[in-house]
């Protein structure tokens, strides 16, 4: 069997860009050029491994040659390229918004090292079909997650960051012990491998337990109902940038890795697994879009409707079928796009007004109209209105639950869809449209180099949800490709493993 | 041994729970240190446990004979012992700057962020 490097490199660009970027410490212009090619080289290599992957199947690359089972494999499905594929987008926007927003101090503090070594874990999470591997991914991730999210060492960010820690940790510990027992079970960690013998096992109720102890784990990771609140109290607190990051790329990959186990590992069709699921994906789109509601701050807001939002990408997954597994698929690509932007725009009527509590805003459309366009692009994506990339996102998951006759998951998206307006009708009347009422109204500042850079990352995000909505035969056609491949288990065996189960 | 460990494992994770939720942030992260060795011990427990039969194998053999303990077990565990050590240690430099910061180490001093 042939080995595609070309597997390897989405994750081993970032982690040369950030050993680079050790080696420049003290030099931040060094840094920062550094930071721009490695997440473009990122995009451009994740591009190359898209295509590939569209071209020629799912790609398998056995680490120094040891083969599966034995050693550790990487795999690229159309799901892993997909997710790479943003994750490059991601690393991009906050490369470039970087430069104009993060001050000279977070980066001396090693903001880009942190930044790479956070992209090199996403990445290696997405691309790894090893149980064990995708845990050590995780705590790369993670420990870049906690650096980054206390720079500044603010007394909110210290708060927020216990809570993050304690919870991450806590899930990370139910991760390795749920790897633990499946290991005792299966004598195997590799996925294929395990997915392959998993039927075999008597022991059905011992894989129930594992399964469930996967599923809470993943629930934390990925906010959903009801182990979500180390999200609203620690997302708002980091610098804007890293908000951004968070926000687009952390909890996908718990969403990711939900969306590869209960497909490919566990049986979930009719099991407890796919009734909790939901149940779950039900209650995390409400809770999510009530707690936005209550709340009065703009990053605030926003981390709620995250919250909401992977509610219907879990959704995708417990309907269970090519279509509803390929919306959950397009609507995590479209909400890192939206929800970055929309946090990118929260740092810029930052830089502008000084503040993020909605009482203290407004007035920004009568002085920066551009920026309230943007907003209105971003916000009208993430409530799913038309032709942007919200509404198909939103369209194809509400649509395989009709055809699933899954009536009350259909009528919560749709109200929760409803909510989402009203949030971000709320934050428009309030930020854009209202008179600002405290005097000290600043006069319009002159843009220098950075705000400019900053307006360019999200006029790139805006337009990229306009392109994904209007581009969408092609990516419904990627999307589709994804979920047939999940679906197909035997395809992902026979891919690594060789073997025809 | 195994019923011996299954105890003491599930100890850990009693007392480690118990800690995690006490008030206190010191307390707190001597309960992620419980954690997380509790988890290790699960993962060497349920692999299996094969006394006095380290995994070599013969001169001229390409198998080990009979049963030998499972290397691989280990190695999860020693790499879960690192992470978790990198962690922990970030965790408790985490602490003490908190500490500084809020001038507590009272978990309900710390609702600013909460909504």
């Amino acid at each position: 069997m042939q080995s595609p490097t070309l597997l390897a490199l989405p994750i081993v660009i970032p982690l040369l860009a950030g050993a680079l970027s050790l080696i420049y410490w003290r030099s931040r212009k060094a840094q920062r050029i550094i930071g721009v090619l490695g997440s473009s080289g990122l995009l451009i290599a994740s591009g190359f491994l898209m295509e590939k992957i569209w071209r020629e199947g799912t790609l398998v690359m056995h680490m120094g040659n040891w083969h599966a089972p034995f050693g550790i494999v990487l795999v690229g499905d159309m799901l892993a390229a997909f997710m790479v594929l943003m994750t490059g987008v991601s690393a991009v926007t906050t490369a470039f918004y970087a430069l104009g927003s993060v001050s000279k101090q977070h980066e001396h503090f090693g903001f880009y090292p942190l930044m790479h070594l956070l992209l090199a874990g996403v990445n290696g999470a997405f691309l790894t079909g090893d149980v064990f591997n995708l845990y050590v991914w995780f705590e790369v991730m993670l420990v870049a997650s906690f650096a980054l999210l206390i720079l500044g060492g603010e007394r909110a960010q210290m708060e927020g960051a216990i809570k993050y820690v304690t919870l991450n940790l806590v899930s990370s510990a139910m991760f390795l012990s749920a790897i633990g027992l499946l290991y005792g079970l299966m004598g195997t960690l590799n996925m294929a491998d395990i997915a392959m013998k998993i039927g075999e096992l008597e022991d059905t109720a011992m894989i129930t337990v594992v399964s469930m102890l996967f599923l809470m784990a993943f629930g934390i990771k990925a906010a959903a109902f009801p182990l979500f609140f180390w999200l609203p109290a620690s997302y708002h607190t980091p610098r804007v940038a890293v908000s951004a990051l968070f926000a687009g790329l952390l909890t996908k990959v718990g969403v990711y890795a939900l969306f590869r186990f209960f497909t490919l590992i566990f049986p979930f069709e009719g099991t407890l697994s796919q009734s909790l699921m939901v149940w779950i994906a039900g209650l995390t789109m409400v809770t999510g879009v009530l707690g936005a509601a209550a709340q009065f701050e703009f990053r605030r807001i926003l981390s709620f409707h995250i919250v909401s939002q992977i509610g219907y990408m879990l959704m995708g997954l417990a309907l269970f079928t090519p279509l509803a597994l390929a919306g959950g698929i397009y609507f995590i690509a479209h909400n890192i796009v939206a929800k970055s932007g929309l946090f990118l725009i929260s740092g810029l009527v930052f830089r502008f007004k000084g503040s993020y509590e909605l009482k203290e805003l407004g007035g920004v459309y009568r002085q920066y109209p551009m920026l309230a366009l943007l907003f209105l692009i971003c916000a009208f994506s993430l409530a799913g209105l038309p032709p942007l990339s919200g509404f198909f996102a939103k369209f194809m998951v509400i649509r395989a639950g009709v055809e699933e006759y899954a009536w009350w998951l259909v009528a919560t998206a749709l109200a929760v869809g409803f909510m989402t307006l009203y949030s971000m009708v709320k934050i428009w009347a309030e930020v854009f449209w209202k008179e600002q009422e405290v005097c000290h109204i600043k006069p319009p500042r002159k843009f220098r180099g950075g705000t400019r850079m900053m307006y360019a990352t999200v006029i790139m995000l805006a337009g990229l949800t306009i392109f994904m909505g209007l581009a969408m035969e092609p990516l419904f056609r990627i999307c589709m490709m994804a979920a047939e491949q999940l679906m197909d288990t035997d395809g992902y065996i026979q891919a690594v493993l060789g073997v025809t189960p | 041994m195994i019923t011996l460990m299954s105890f003491l494992v599930g100890g850990l994770y009693a007392a480690a729970i118990y800690m995690i939720m006490r008030r206190s942030i010191v307390k707190l992260v001597i309960g992620l240190v419980l954690l997380s060795n509790a988890a290790n011990l699960l993962i060497f427990t349920s692999a299996g446990m094969t006394r006095e039969a380290p995994p070599l194998i013969p001169y001229g053999a390409l198998a080990p004979e009979g049963a030998v303990a499972d290397p691989l077990a280990q190695a999860l565990i020693l790499t879960a012992i690192v992470i978790g050590f990198g962690v922990l240690a970030f965790a408790v430099v985490l602490i003490h700057r908190a500490y500084e910061i809020v001038q507590a180490d009272d978990m309900d001093q710390m609702k600013d962020t909460d909504t």
